[in-house]
Formats: C-alpha cells, structure tokens, sequence
C-alpha cells in the first residue's frame, strides 16, 4: 500500500441541487431494456439475432465490425423486440422486451487457477469486453493488445457525484476476484485509487491491487487524472480503464460463472423529487427509475434534460430513453430555454460563476440549480489563464484544443492528447466564457489520429 | 419585459436568413443578444455552463476604466483651467471635459462597432464584444485636441488591419487600441506631440495670446529631455510635484494621467481575475528594475531620475494594466507572462531614456512585445513537450 496521498489543487467542485441521499430502493419494472450504439465510441454494430428471437442474459445481441471478436450481449431474458433504425438504416437501439424467467446464458466459474485466455475469452462472450477502456483514446480496449497497467477510479468527483463505497458496500469479494481476473491480462499492476476519506466499507478491504489514495477537487476522481499521477501514459504504452462498478461486475461474472448486468445507480438533480439510490438494471427504461416523480417546478420553463452520466460530461438522453451501459447516475436537470432580459448585465445572485464578476463567490458552501443555458454566445478565444485553473493535468489546454482545430496531428501529439479523454476537459468547456464546444472538439481531434495511425 | 421579448421575436423573422432584412442579420442578433441572454441551451459536452460570458467580461473591463475615464474627464477640465486662468468648481471641470471627450468616444465607438458589425456579417458570425473595450481605451490614449477625422481613420486602421485582416477578435496579433494610437503617432506625428497637445484649447489660445504666464502644458516625461536639450547638467528630482503625478493632475493623454484612477481600475480586474496580475505586476517591476538600472549607471539627467518616477508618468501605469493584459495579444502562459511583462517595463523605460525623441516608450514596447508573444509562448510549451516525449523514451 503506497501511503502517499495525491493532492489535486487545480480543478473545480461545482455544488449542485439534488445529490443523491443515502436510501436504496428498487426500481420499478421496466417492460424494456435496450443497447444503445453510439454510446460505443467508434463501434459498427451488426446484428447477431433477429426481432422476435428470444435472448437470456449475456446472449450476444450485436458485434463490432471492425471488432467481430466484441460481442454485446442483453442484459435480460425476453425476446428481441425491435431494432430501432435510423437515417441510412443506422442502428440507434435495440430493444429487448422481458420475459419469463431471468436466466443467464451459460459461462464458466473462473477462480484464481483461471488462464489469461480464459478470462479473456469470457469477458469477450459474455458482452463484458466493452468495460475495459483503452486510454489513450478512450474507446474499447483491444483484445489482442497487453496493456501496461489498468486503473480503476473509485471516486467520482463529478457535480451530483456518486457515493461509490456505498453502492459497492457488499461487493467487496466481487471487486477483488474482478481485480484478480484483470492483473492477468496486464503486464503491470491493476491500480486502485480511492478518495483520501474512505476509511471504512467495501473499499477499505480492497486487496490484489495496488492502492492509490487522492484527496481533492475535481476532477480528481477522473482515471486521466490518476493515471497521470501514478504513472502517466508514454507515446506508445496503452493503459486500460475500467470503472469501479463495472470492476465488481466482472469479478460477479467470475465468481459465479453467470451473466448479470444489475447495478446500482444513482438517480439525482434539482428536478428529481427525491434523489436517491435505485438498484437496477442497465439498459433500463428511464421511466423505470423516475417512479418518485419530476419536480418541473425546479425548471422555469418546465422543460427538464435527462443525462446518463454527470452535468459534465454525461450524453443526454430522452424521457423514453435507457439508463446507460457506462454511468453510475442519471440526472435530471433543468433546461434553459428562456430568454434572460440583459442577463448578462445584472447581479444574477442566483448563478453559479468562477468569474469573481458575479457573486458565487460570496457562498462558496452553496448549492446551485444551474440549468443548461449556454449563458452566452459562441466566440473565438479570448480569456486565457483561466482554463489551467481548472486542468491538474500537466497540459496546456488552450494549446492542445487549437492543436486540435487546426487538425495538426504531430501537434496534438506533442500536447499530449493521448492523455485525455472528454471528461477530462469538461472543467475548461464549463467555465469557458467563449462558450467553445471543448469535448466534442477534442473527440474530433481524437478519431483523427485514430484514423491516421 | 414580456412585451419587448414578444416585440424582438416578432422582429426576428424579418432579419433571419430569409427575411428581407436578413442581410442586417448580425446586427439584429448584436442588439438581441444585448438585450436578452438567448435560450440557447447546451447541446452536448458540458451541460451546464459558468454564467461568465465576453459581454459580462468586458462589462467588467469598462467598469475598471471608469475612475480614468472619470477622472481624465475632470482633468481636462482642470487642465483648461489652469492654462486659461478660469475659476471653475470641480463639477464644472468635469462637464467641461465631459463635453469634450463625448465626441471622442462617440467617433471611436461609431467608427469601430460599424466596421466590426459589417465585417460580422460578411462573416456570418455573432458580433464579438472585444471592440466594446477597444473602443473606449482609444480615446482614453489620445491627447484631448486630436482631430476628430484623425481617430476615426486611426480607429478605421486600427479594426480593419489589426484586427479583422487576421480574422478579428481573438486572433489579433497587436492590440488594436494601442495601433490607433501608433497610427497616428507614425502618421500625423505633429498632431501628437509638441506641448500644446495636452491641454484642451491650449493652441488656439496660444495664438490669442491668453494662455496664463509660465504655462506650458509640457508633460512631465518632456523635462528631462529639454533640459539635455539646453545643454542643463544638474536637476534637483527631489523638488519635483511628485503627489500631483500620482494623483494626476498633469497634461497628459486623457486616462492616462492618474495613477489612483488606473489603480483602482486595476484592484477591479485583478479581483475579478479578468486581467493577469502576474503580466502588471511583471511590468512594473520590470521598468522599476530598469530605471534603478539607469540610476546606476547615471550618464545624465534622464537616468539619474528616480525609477519610481517612470512608472508615474506617461501612459506606464495605464499600458501596464490595461495593455499589456489584453488577454488575446498577451503571452498566454504562466512562466510567458512573467517575461512577456517583465520586457515591457523595461523596454518601455529604455526606450524614453534612450531615446528621448520618443517619449512613448510604453506603446512601443507593448506594441514589440506583442509580436514577440508567439515566440515566448513557443519556448514555454516546447518545454511541456519536451518533458513529454522524454517520457516516451523512457521505456
């Protein structure tokens, strides 16, 4: 156990209504459970079962084409009711209906005696591979490659972050057979970082890996963050993430030898009735967890967003949309489609700002509902300094994003976009006050070099 | 306010693409937006945004020039006064100069914002805030008798080749303030300099004959250079009206003159982080270290002045915060900022010392050292690379 304890000092907690209270209930039943593509940077779906097909959990749904050994497989037992198309037959969902009893398709019960291939190839056939996350790039991890060392984060320091610890207080056997199962396909260690405050709970007996302890703002409990603070990536080193959630799934799969996709979610944000944690299933109807009600009144226009993942960095979804395969949280926040008569102009008390122009400041303990108004208009850079404020990574932000825009591979290189994923600089594109598309700029840039490698 | 949102929506249709206005396109949305925040929402990214935005950023920039533009404005007043020998209370000083500098700022703003919302939409773009500031330093760096139709072509100059040839604000290269004010320096270099600039109706009054004994309406920054010019060996620096200096109530380009004013402009931008403390203070102790520098050496009377005086006088102070800061033609970097700063005070100092034809050391060093931002801020970040490809090395 490394006793040092990483500092982060630049970033930004940003406090928002309606985190998550510490009560667990169930969700509601959901008729449907669905996979959503694109929430597979880069994936090609192609189909494996056809619509009226029955499936059990863990039966291969779709592969990747460039990828034909990634299967994604259901996350319950029913039939396959719907392959949702799209423009140019793009696959957008595909909608598996509940039925009859929840069995799981066949796997083997792996222990500590289990060979690399092995633990490889059921990860593979029961739809698990697409947890493990190449960085640099942040897509799926490549089944042929060996990676340098796997980093889970067991800290989300997100705004309406996720108490990890306690969604995973009785899953400490399962984080450590899944911690067993990845130090095998690393040639390095698997690393496990957890908040300087946990002392107790699951986390506390975590064992196998090696532990890292990080204390600070966000994004402190990003993995880019930590990674960088281990042992940061070189040019041609691939490591692998894998989120902590997704961790102890793994190691269940392994100690049982049965798919289950069941998990615990957070459901939070100002326009949630009572934000709480709801154990689930992924792929679940968004209805399926909102059981307590949409608090609309939070919203001044009434119109709320639906967003798997944080404020931050999260995709935004449809109220008849699906919980993610990814997020530990969904979130309901107000929109901010309204005109602001000189808003720009007046106090505005009640807006969460860095800028020491407004008054945020004053009430640093202060929860905000900030809804998703852009606040402004799209502009060419102007502020600087502002932006490594918000970056612990040893980045020039500012120089790697117009590296970027201006598509210069050798630059984005040398700026270290390999380092980086979305989240990573989600910070500079909030408090951004060129309201520049930061995240999906950089994603840009990164399927460039995907492309030109 | 319902009702003027109900009136702006109904308006929008006539100027969107399509309408028959929509060639004033842009313009409608500069207005719009100056009015209402938009109901644009986030689309993907970050969903939720800081409140800060270039309109409330620049707000808070003019906001800082206030106590200059205030109290240039009384100066000019005061100045007046003085040079005619009229008994006047400050508030009449004040509308005096008020009355004065109206036009100036009326030009400068008329000139700039037309070019900026022509070339806005020829671009299809939103109208960008940047010249909101612009637009009030060039006056505030002009001597108060400038000839109208000069700071409009200096103004014309100044968005149209420093700023929009490169693609406007944002990606400029020279702050665009600062080359009006070049501009005519190099242009019409009788229209700024000589003594009776400086002073509202100082010339004219000099052809009436009714300017008061013993005024000159010289600047400070001008003594030294005149007495080496008669030939004068010794000064006593001691003597000099330091207060006055500070306080600003001296001949001088109109927001320039006040050191008080320029701080207290600059309390408000470094609090609210807007403007780079670390490029003003880097400024200041660079041109502080260069006169001590001078003091030292000591050739003659230029250098034997006190270093603090150079930072009281002339457009130091101003250029310090309110130029060399330009966050667009400013070093970008932590570490850049600190040497970007640092050579502007000093050169600025350098330059009046050196050469005395020029009194405006502070607009030539900024100017100079904008074009050597790109190079300070390449060897920076080549070090972050530098440190990044040895790791790759390191296997």
């Amino acid at each position: 156990m490394s006793e040092k304890v990483i500092k982060i000092k630049r970033g930004l907690n940003i406090n928002l209504v309606g985190s998550a209270e510490k009560v667990l209930t169930k969700s509601a039943a959901s008729a449907t459970y669905a996979l959503v593509p694109d929430e597979f940077i880069g994936v090609v779906p192609k189909m494996l079962v056809k619509e009226g097909e029955s499936v059990l959990i863990g039966t291969p749904l779709f592969f990747d084409k460039a990828h034909p050994e990634v299967l994604f497989t259901s996350p319950v037992a029913g039939t396959l009711k719907e392959v949702v198309r799209g423009e140019k037959r793009k696959i957008l969902a595909v909608v598996v209906e509940v039925s009859g009893e929840q069995n799981s398709a066949d796997f083997q019960k792996l222990g500590a005696e289990a060979t690399k291939e092995q633990i490889k190839e059921q990860l593979l056939k029961a739809g698990y591979w697409p947890m493990l996350i190449q960085r640099p790039f942040g897509i799926i991890a490549n089944a042929e490659d060996t990676p340098r060392d796997i980093f889970v984060s067991a800290f989300d320091s997100a705004p309406l972050g996720v108490d990890l610890n306690f969604i995973l207080q009785d899953e400490v056997e399962n984080i450590n057979a899944g911690i067993e199962a990845l130090k095998k396909l690393t040639s390095g260690d698997v690393h496990f970082t957890h908040s300087s405050d946990v002392t107790a709970g699951a986390f506390a007996k975590v064992s196998g890996a090696k532990i890292h302890k990080i204390e600070g703002v966000h994004p402190a409990g990003n993995v880019g963050v930590q990674i960088e603070a281990v042992k940061p990536i070189a040019k041609d080193e691939k490591v692998w993430t894998v989120d902590v959630v997704h961790l102890s799934m793994i190691g269940r799969l392994m100690r049982t030898g049965k798919a289950d996709f069941s998990r615990t979610i957070a459901v939070a944000g100002a326009c949630v009735k009572k934000p709480r944690y709801i154990k689930t299933i992924a792929g679940a109807l968004v209805s399926s967890v909102c059981g307590d009600g949409i608090n609309t009144s939070a919203s001044k226009t009434g119109n709320v967003r639906y967003i798997n993942g944080n404020p931050l960095s999260g995709r935004k979804i449809e109220a008849d949309g699906y919980l993610g395969f990814y997020n530990n949280l969904l979130c309901v926040i107000p929109e901010g489609d309204y005109y602001e008569f000189a808003g720009w102009a007046m106090p505005r008390f009640k807006k969460f700002s860095t800028s020491r122009s407004y008054f945020s400041w004053l009430t640093p303990k202060r929860k905000f509902n900030i809804d998703t108004n852009l606040n402004g208009g799209e502009r060419a850079f102007v502020a600087n300094g502002i932006y490594e404020q918000v970056m612990p990574m040893n980045i020039y932000p500012v120089y790697l994003i117009k590296a970027v825009m201006a598509g210069d591979i050798d630059k984005m290189e040398q700026l270290g976009i390999y380092e980086v994923v979305e989240e990573d600089l989600a910070l500079c594109e909030f408090i951004c006050p060129s309201k520049i598309e930061w995240q999906s700029i950089l994603r840009q840039g990164i399927t460039k070099m995907i492309k030109e490698l | 306010m319902k009702g003027l949102r109900n009136f702006v929506s109904k308006m929008k249709p006539t100027f969107s693409p399509g309408g028959k206005l929509s060639w004033l396109h842009s313009t409608f949305d500069a207005f719009e937006t100056f009015l209402f925040v938009p109901n644009t929402t986030t689309a993907k990214g970050s969903h939720i945004r800081d409140a800060i935005d270039l309109k409330r950023t620049m707000s808070v920039v003019i906001m800082a020039l206030m106590p200059a533009l205030l109290f240039g404005m009384f100066n000019i007043g005061y100045q007046n006064s003085l040079a005619l020998g009229l008994e006047r209370t400050l508030l009449e000083n004040w509308w005096y100069g008020f009355v004065e500098m109206l036009p100036l700022i009326i030009v400068s703003y008329g000139v700039g914002l037309g070019i900026e919302f022509i070339f806005a939409q020829i671009r299809h773009h939103e109208v960008n805030e940047g010249f909101l500031v612009s637009g009030m330093l060039i006056p505030l760096i002009m001597p108060i008798d400038v000839p109208l139709w000069m700071v409009a072509v200096a103004t014309a100059f100044a968005v149209i080749i420093g700023k929009e040839v490169f693609g406007g604000t944002g990606m400029n290269i020279f702050n665009p303030a600062l080359l009006a004010r070049a501009f005519i320096f190099f242009a019409y270099p009788k229209a700024i300099s000589g003594n009776t600039i400086w002073v509202s109706g100082l010339g004219a009054a000099e052809q009436t004959g009714t300017v008061v004994d013993g005024f000159s309406g010289a600047t400070p920054l001008s003594i030294a250079p005149e007495l080496m010019g008669e030939g004068v060996n010794t000064i006593d620096w001691s003597s000099m009206p330091v207060w006055d200096w500070f306080v600003g109530l001296i001949p001088g380009s109109i927001g320039e003159t006040s050191v008080i004013a320029i701080l207290l402009g600059a309390i408000i931008l470094i609090f609210t982080r807007v403007a780079s403390f670390k490029i003003m203070f880097a400024t200041f102790a660079g041109g502080y270290l260069m006169g001590l520098l001078f003091n030292l050496i000591g050739a003659n009377i230029y250098m034997e002045m006190p270093a603090y005086y150079h930072l009281l006088l002339g457009g130091f102070a101003f250029g310090a915060v309110f130029m060399a800061t330009d966050p667009v033609t400013g070093s970008q970097t932590s570490k850049g900022k600190w040497i970007y700063g640092f050579i502007i005070g000093a050169l600025a100092v350098a330059i009046r010392v050196l050469n005395p034809g020029y009194p405006e050391g502070m607009m030539l060093a900024i100017l100079f050292m904008n074009a050597m931002v790109p190079l300070i801020d390449h060897y920076v970040v080549a070090g972050n690379i530098k440190a990044r490809m040895k790791r790759s090395k390191v296997k």
